[in-house]
């Protein structure tokens, strides 16, 4: 038999900009390489997890012009003249260490996988909706999986977070109360 | 788990955009937020030759008031929508909906035109936009046209868009306090594409009573008369109605979306 009368299209290269955790990277990839790849195989930032690459793990969160995005639909190309921070830019912010605290003492994490997917997302819910309960929190996080925990500590650990920080807001109110 | 290779070309100018999609054919689409069809490319779902950017065209992330109505850019982020940075018409319709779209992550780079081009039946713009009652504005070699919201999908990820015509903007009349909306949609989890889906409003200013039925194998499904929320109240009625809409959707399909219908209508009487 015959080999299938299949035709793949020529691949080109394009010169793509990327300005990452505020730091300018000069790559030369193919326009369907996707952001998720970009930032793990031609940046070295590996913090950004590749999962299901359907949009629906989460893995591959990252923050582009300070909202999460996932970065495995769609092409670098199109990042370009955008801000991305990815899990790296984080190391000294102070919301994320203390993510990262919650995080280890609700026992948030088993193998890591989603961890920094996770990451992202928890810090997007507790800067966006300081008022959320525990409906809330779930919700935002139907779009993050994680296979391990099975959540409860995950959970557990952005409300500790968002408890911590109501109380440490009231505290600052009563402070400057006249 | 790689997309086929692709040209992605850009360009500033709309006409020339139309123009390089018509002269492209069946191969080349417009791309705008990516959040459906990214997932598509990577499963090689789809395999175009050309994606031609959207993102350079700041007019297709306009919001404008035209005094009767609110015109969206196409490009006009769920996020948005859901954050009511962009005006509400719906009386609520529009941020409730927006709220259930997948995830925030794809809300903040999927777009309303995006979604509607798309055409998937199970997204919920498709079925929200004719319940509304909205116009879309489209570009494309023969100029500009507008097309009613109930009129332009035709079939599953098929709408009346010719090639080289692109959506540049949906237009939703503006509802007063006089008018009830209800959206139900069943998902096993939350975010995900809707099994079953039925959306209805009512305005007390000109009578109108509007019932989508979504999710169907093709088109959403459009009812309007008079009367017609209290006759789903009635299960004989609601049942003949699916079957009338949808006479080919399997018994375990059809069973949710009466139910929808029940909901619907307990829904306005809740808030009459």
């Amino acid at each position: 038999m015959s080999a299938l009368p299949i035709e793949f299209p020529a691949v080109e290269t394009t010169d793509v900009k990327l300005n990452i955790n505020d730091r300018w990277y000069q790559l030369t990839l193919q326009p369907r390489t996707h952001l998720a790849d970009a930032l793990r195989d031609h940046c070295g930032l590996t913090a950004t997890h590749v999962g299901c690459e359907q949009g629906v793990c989460g893995a591959c969160t990252v923050e582009v012009d300070g909202a999460p995005q996932r970065s495995c639909l769609q092409s670098a190309k199109r990042f370009e003249g955008r801000q991305i921070r990815t899990l790296e830019a984080y190391d000294h912010d102070p919301l994320m260490a203390q993510l990262r605290a919650a995080f280890s003492t609700e026992h948030a994490l088993q193998c890591g996988y989603c961890t920094p997917g996770m990451l992202m997302t928890a810090r997007d819910i507790v800067q966006r909706l300081p008022q959320a309960d525990e409906a809330r929190v779930c919700e935002e996080l139907a779009g993050n999986l994680c296979r391990c925990t099975g959540y409860v500590g995950i959970v557990r650990a952005i409300l500790r977070v968002l408890r911590e920080r109501a109380g440490s807001v009231s505290t600052l109110g009563e402070t400057h109360a006249p | 788990m790689k997309p086929n290779a692709y040209s992605l070309v850009r360009t500033d100018d709309l006409e020339q955009a139309s123009a390089l999609l018509a002269e492209g054919g069946w191969g080349s689409k417009p791309v705008a937020g990516c959040q459906s069809l990214g997932a598509m490319l990577n499963l090689r779902l789809v395999q175009p030759d050309t994606l031609l950017d959207l993102d350079a065209f700041a007019s297709l992330r306009a919001t404008t008031d035209t005094g009767s109505a609110i015109r969206f850019g196409a490009m006009t982020t769920h996020a948005a929508i859901e954050d009511k940075r962009v005006p509400d018409p719906s009386q609520g319709l529009m941020p409730f909906v927006a709220r259930g779209i997948a995830y925030r992550a794809v809300r903040n780079r999927g777009t309303l035109g995006g979604s509607l081009c798309h055409a998937d039946p199970t997204a919920d713009w498709v079925s929200t936009m004719p319940l509304l009652g909205a116009t879309l504005h489209v570009v494309g070699p023969a100029g500009l046209r507008d097309i009613a919201a109930r009129d332009f999908m035709t079939s599953a990820y098929e709408t009346q868009l010719v090639d080289g015509e692109i959506l540049i903007a949906i237009s939703v009349p503006k509802y007063e306090s006089g008018m009830q909306w209800s959206y139900r949609k069943l998902c096993r989890k939350t975010g995900e594409l809707a099994h079953a889906m039925a959306c209805g409003l009512r305005d007390v200013h000109d009578g109108t009573e509007r019932v989508v039925m979504g999710a169907l194998n093709g088109a959403p499904h459009i009812i309007e008369r008079q009367g017609l929320m209290t006759e789903l109240l009635q299960p004989a009625a609601r049942e003949k109605i699916v079957l009338q809409a949808a006479p080919d959707l399997e018994y375990d399909r059809r069973q949710p979306l009466i139910e929808m219908l029940r909901l619907v209508a307990l829904d306005m009487e809740k808030t009459r």
